[in-house]
């Protein structure tokens, strides 16, 4: 015990003692260091932006999407699809959900009625597809009791409204034979140039006020969509977020049990697994070769200053060992100054790196936010260290062998 | 049984031509504890390698050296740094601070090497070693910034802080003035004598090795006691007395003995 901590207090002053040559050595060490767990960190964030871009497309990982098809042009719409979706939820212990109808719906702009797209959805999408609006908020839970349908729409949608922001609380009149008024609630990005206006309402609103055919004309209710001999019939689609490791499981059976409640449908349930492994991968790799490669040389930088530190020490250490340190005590002695210093150098580095890491201009680097932003990756931190650790050993032992050879009357006499 | 016993002990060494040069012949000396032995000799007969061999820096190429009646040459290398460090404190001419270090840190360097209480109270007693050398005050003082009398007190401080058995003295006035040096060895003497280590000093300073018991002389080799006349005045003209009959030495004249 006390020769292991009497090693680290010499290796200590030493290092103490050295500081100017021990700071010129291990500057490299430390900027590898801050290479290896900084790329490191930017590879999690560059990939959890990478993930979360691929979420706001096709919903996090894994949605399952159900979606039903008329076997022939006389089928009807299932009934109780939508106790059906209840059920589902309610089976397989399902968080996260939301139903999907696409629509058209007439809303009456400044310049006249247009026929709007609408998706008709519930809250959970928010959370499936991360929708974060531009301006005001994505529905909640609260609004499906609301007594007056609520619309998150498109910029497109804000600006054929003639409006910029959403500070005057604006309203807009849906349906031609049955007008509701909306509340506008939440502004999203157009996701191209030159977008049509589009808007978001609930499931629920849509059936209880709007109509599915955006007509206005109430159905009396949630349920399926009322057959119009004009209109192909159709269910709305299941977004489901499901476990990975068991979405496979889950989906085989909620398409069985949802083909059951459909006779004369097919019910098709898919997924959204992707795998993104290949590009993390690639660039931790590239951030390892880069930082080995660092600490390489400043491994050698390392060697090279314990090399002639020692020979200058030679008396010193012949002193030391008419002092009683054993020729294993010196060798790990100057072993030690040199991990010791690595050891310094690579919290350093690992400092430097959450800095850089923390002050990292997110939205201006991946061009865009990143909503659960990566804790700052531990493992990296510890890789940095240990391989800190392994240049410090691996450059302390040609100065401690060459120490060690020393001999004590030729040392003191140095 | 002494503490220390050479017996026959010789050293040699090959030289690049492969002749063998032989430092240290039949040297037969016992020192026992408490006592104070003084070695003089001129440069180059052999001290320095007589006290490596003393303690433990080197080893006798023949003969025996017993240590507490154990022969040193049965200890492997670990036990006898070992023993070194426990048993053993070096003076040195030229002080050998370490240097960046402050007066404290070097007194409390031998005490990294020690276990149990002495290394984890290491600083407070090299801090109390230094108070009983006299420099309380100097504690955190860069050894460049002491006084050579003040630097060689911190390292007899240092070479006694383990409390060791025996302290060997290699000119440990060698680099000091007259006065500073009288002072630095009465401080010396004292501890000594305080502790119970015996002290085998070399010297070319006969009013150095005068304040030994016994006293010895090395030429080529062979180590001779012999003993001053300190009733004389020794300073100039030395009269010595060997007591071998077959060594006899009736003087060492100042240019031998200052060498």
């Amino acid at each position: 015990m006390t020769g292991v901590v009497g090693a680290v207090v010499e290796a200590w002053g030493e290092l103490r003692i050295h500081k100017l040559r021990v700071l010129l050595a291990l500057i490299g060490v430390a900027c590898a260091v801050t290479a290896i767990t900084g790329v490191t960190a930017l590879v999690s964030m560059l990939n959890q932006s990478f993930t979360e871009q691929t979420e706001r497309q096709s919903g996090r990982s894994v949605t399952l999407n159900v979606n039903a098809w008329p076997q022939g042009a006389q089928a009807t719409a299932p009934a109780g699809w939508d106790e059906a979706f209840g059920r589902v939820l309610e089976r397989y212990d399902i968080t996260y959900a939301s139903r999907d109808e696409w629509t058209q719906a007439a809303m009456r702009f400044p310049d006249g009625t247009r026929s709007t797209q609408v998706r008709a959805v519930d809250a959970d999408l928010g959370v499936i597809n991360r929708i974060v609006p531009e301006q005001g908020r994505w529905f909640t839970g609260a609004d499906e009791e609301a007594l007056a349908p609520t619309l998150v729409v498109n910029e497109a949608f804000l600006r054929a409204s003639g409006l910029t922001d959403l500070s005057s609380r604006p309203t807009v009149q849906l349906g031609d034979r049955a007008p509701v008024t909306a509340t506008v609630i939440g502004v999203l990005r157009d996701e191209w140039p030159g977008a049509e206006p589009s808007a978001f309402v609930l499931y629920e609103h849509l059936h209880r006020w709007i109509g599915p055919d955006g007509s206005g004309a109430r159905s009396g209710g949630s349920g399926p969509a009322v057959a119009d001999p004009m209109m192909p019939v159709q269910v709305p689609a299941m977004l489901l977020w499901v476990p990975a490791e068991r979405s496979a499981e889950i989906g085989e059976s909620i398409q069985r049990d949802l083909q059951a409640t459909a006779p004369g449908w097919q019910v098709d349930v898919m997924d959204n697994h992707w795998d993104d492994g290949g590009l993390d991968r690639a660039t931790k790799w590239v951030g390892i070769g880069v930082g080995g490669f660092a600490l390489l040389l400043g491994g050698l930088g390392l060697v090279n200053i314990a090399l002639v530190t020692v020979r200058y020490r030679i008396r010193e250490i012949g002193i030391r060992r008419s002092f009683g340190a054993t020729s294993g005590r010196v060798f790990f002695g100057v072993l030690l100054e040199s991990v010791v210093a690595t050891v310094v150098a690579g919290l350093v580095g690992v400092v430097l790196a959450v800095a850089i890491i923390k002050n990292i201009p997110v939205e201006r680097v991946f061009g865009g936010g990143i909503q659960d932003m990566p804790p700052f990756p531990f493992s990296a931190a510890m890789v940095g260290m240990a391989a800190a650790v392994a240049v410090g050993a691996l450059a302390g032992l040609i100065p401690a062998t060459f120490a060690v050879r020393v001999k004590v009357i030729d040392a003191i006499r140095y | 049984m002494s503490l220390l016993e050479l017996t026959d002990v010789t050293r040699s060494v090959r030289l690049p031509d492969d002749r063998l040069l032989h430092i240290l012949q039949g040297v037969t000396v016992a020192v026992d504890a408490g006592e104070h032995v003084a070695i003089v000799g001129r440069s180059g007969t052999g001290k320095s390698t007589l006290l490596n061999i003393l303690g433990l820096l080197d080893a006798p190429t023949t003969g025996q050296y017993l240590l507490e009646g154990v022969p040193i040459g049965t200890l492997s290398n670990g036990a006898r740094t070992k023993r070194r460090g426990r048993d053993f404190g070096f003076v040195f001419q030229q002080f050998n601070l370490l240097p960046g270090r402050t007066a404290l840190e070097n007194v409390s360097a031998p005490l990294l090497y020690a276990r149990g209480r002495q290394f984890w109270s290491r600083t407070r007693l090299a801090a109390e070693m230094l108070e009983r050398v006299g420099l309380g005050d100097r504690v955190d003082t860069m050894p460049d910034k002491l006084s050579g009398g003040e630097q060689q007190r911190v390292a007899i401080a240092r070479a006694l802080v383990r409390g060791p058995r025996v302290i060997l003295a290699d000119e440990p006035t060698g680099a000091l003035d007259v006065e500073t040096g009288g002072e630095v060895m009465d401080l010396l003497d004292e501890i000594a004598s305080q502790t119970g280590a015996a002290l085998v000093t070399i010297t070319h300073d006969l009013a150095v090795a005068a304040r030994a018991e016994r006293q010895y002389r090395l030429a080529e080799g062979i180590l001779l006691p012999i003993s001053l006349d300190t009733t004389s005045e020794w300073m100039g003209d030395v009269p010595l007395v060997a007591d071998r009959s077959s060594h006899t030495e009736r003087r060492l004249p100042d240019a031998e003995v200052h060498a």
